[in-house]
């Protein structure tokens, strides 16, 4: 304890209001992936809903894999970022349903990802293009790469391995 | 039972088989023949270990004893399991390894497959969820099955060993019980043995292109995970798995 520090204080937090939900939505927007810390929340279409409720901020959060490591760590980032903008308890939802789809990731989270070097899930098909010389000439290497969401990748032309967001 | 018994019992069987398997994939951590099948082998095991705790949470909210999933899954003795006798079987060498995660990740498609519509919710959020990652796990396990059945012959040969031994593990893959006939029939999921059929086809078409013989139908004995009579593989897995929760129950960190 250091001089000058509130031993208890009766300020604890402002009531969220409905015109805060924009602020919200924008806090999240900062909030960055534990694994993938140039995509935000939001670009990977985690934060589902933000909602008000009796004067709480409700955060609707749908985990990308069942057993991805990153969902408590998310939990506990958006419930920080949230009470240090001064919302008191936020509340938190997970929902499981409609499942998360790598189709919600954002325009923006999609270049995200590209410009850090993982190659944006393909709805379509057709080779994976690299993300370091764009070049189609690539191949798997493994269904399965450094977590849940990605799969291993290499480029014939460029020659560097690669990760590849999967299509879920 | 009763039809809340019913359904929990439903949902310890899907828990505790992706549990199983999770815990036998782990064991291969540091192990695997390959840094990409290291890769693969864990992301399975993680998505399983993570599809298992969704399903024993919801276990526990139905079951409302006080027992939550870490509960239910880290002390709960091993007659009180009811996971598939096949997936509690030892890794073996890379063959049984490959043909156990292949014939149960098609079972496990098929029987998720069946659930996506299920009247209970929950249920059916799990399942689809599950689906997705699981809809990977059988192209995988599937893609091993036809390197290694049609591969060298001495691969073909070792897997050819694997899938006969494993074989009789299967009977309670092909059956409908009487109970799942009366889930069937509550709504909870579509019907058992279109799922089952579905899974014979599945299997019957990788293994013709693995050039792998389909050994007979498998025979009843007297062992039934579903039951809770499991083989004398699941004690040692579970005394390994529970030695920590049970050292120190209740501890955090």
């Amino acid at each position: 304890m250091h001089a000058g520090e509130l031993i208890a204080s009766d300020w604890c937090g402002h009531r969220a209001k409905a015109e805060d939900l924009p602020k919200a939505w924008s806090l999240m927007e900062q909030v960055m992936d534990p694994e993938v810390p140039v995509v935000s929340l939001v670009d990977l279409g985690i934060v589902r809903d933000i909602l008000f409720q009796d004067g709480r901020l409700k955060v609707v959060l749908t985990p990308t894999y069942s057993g991805c490591p990153a969902t408590e760590v998310i939990e506990q980032r958006v419930r920080q970022a949230l009470e240090c903008a001064g919302y008191a308890t936020p509340y938190l939802e997970q929902r499981l349903a409609p499942a998360w789809s790598s189709q919600w990731i954002t325009e923006q989270g999609r270049q995200r990802l590209l410009d850090y070097g993982i190659a944006p899930p393909q709805e379509k098909s057709g080779p994976v293009p690299c993300p370091q010389c764009a070049s189609l000439d690539t191949e798997p290497v493994s269904e399965f790469g450094s977590t849940a969401c990605k799969a291993l990748y290499r480029c014939l032309r460029c020659k560097e391995p690669f990760d590849y967001f999967k299509c879920i | 039972m009763n039809q809340t018994d019913e359904l929990i019992d439903y949902l310890l069987q899907m828990g505790d088989s992706a549990m199983i398997t999770g815990q036998r994939l782990c064991e291969l951590c540091g192990h695997a023949p390959s840094i990409e099948e290291e890769l693969a082998l864990m992301n399975v095991g993680l998505d399983l270990v993570g599809q298992a705790r969704n399903w024993l949470e919801y276990a526990a909210e139905r079951l409302n004893d006080g027992r939550d999933a870490d509960r239910l899954a880290f002390l709960r003795g091993e007659h009180l399991y009811r996971n598939l006798l096949l997936v509690e079987q030892p890794n073996g060498d890379y063959a049984q390894t490959c043909v156990r995660q292949f014939l149960y990740d098609a079972w496990h498609f098929h029987r998720l497959q069946g659930l996506q519509h299920s009247s209970d919710k929950m249920v059916a959020a799990i399942a689809n969820k599950a689906l997705k990652e699981v809809t990977y796990h059988l192209r995988r396990s599937s893609e091993w099955m036809l390197r290694l059945g049609d591969g060298t012959d001495y691969s073909h040969q070792r897997m050819q060993k694997a899938l006969d031994q494993l074989w009789r593990f299967t009977h309670e893959l092909c059956t409908v019980s009487e109970r799942e006939q009366r889930q069937y029939q509550a709504g909870l999921c579509s019907d058992p043995q279109q799922q089952l059929n579905a899974w014979r086809e599945t299997v019957e078409s990788v293994l013709v292109r693995a050039t792998l013989n389909l050994p007979p139908p498998a025979h009843y004995f007297y062992l039934s995970g579903i039951e809770g009579r499991h083989t004398e593989n699941l004690g040692p897995l579970l005394a390994n798995m529970q030695s920590l929760a049970r050292a120190y129950p209740d501890a955090r960190w």
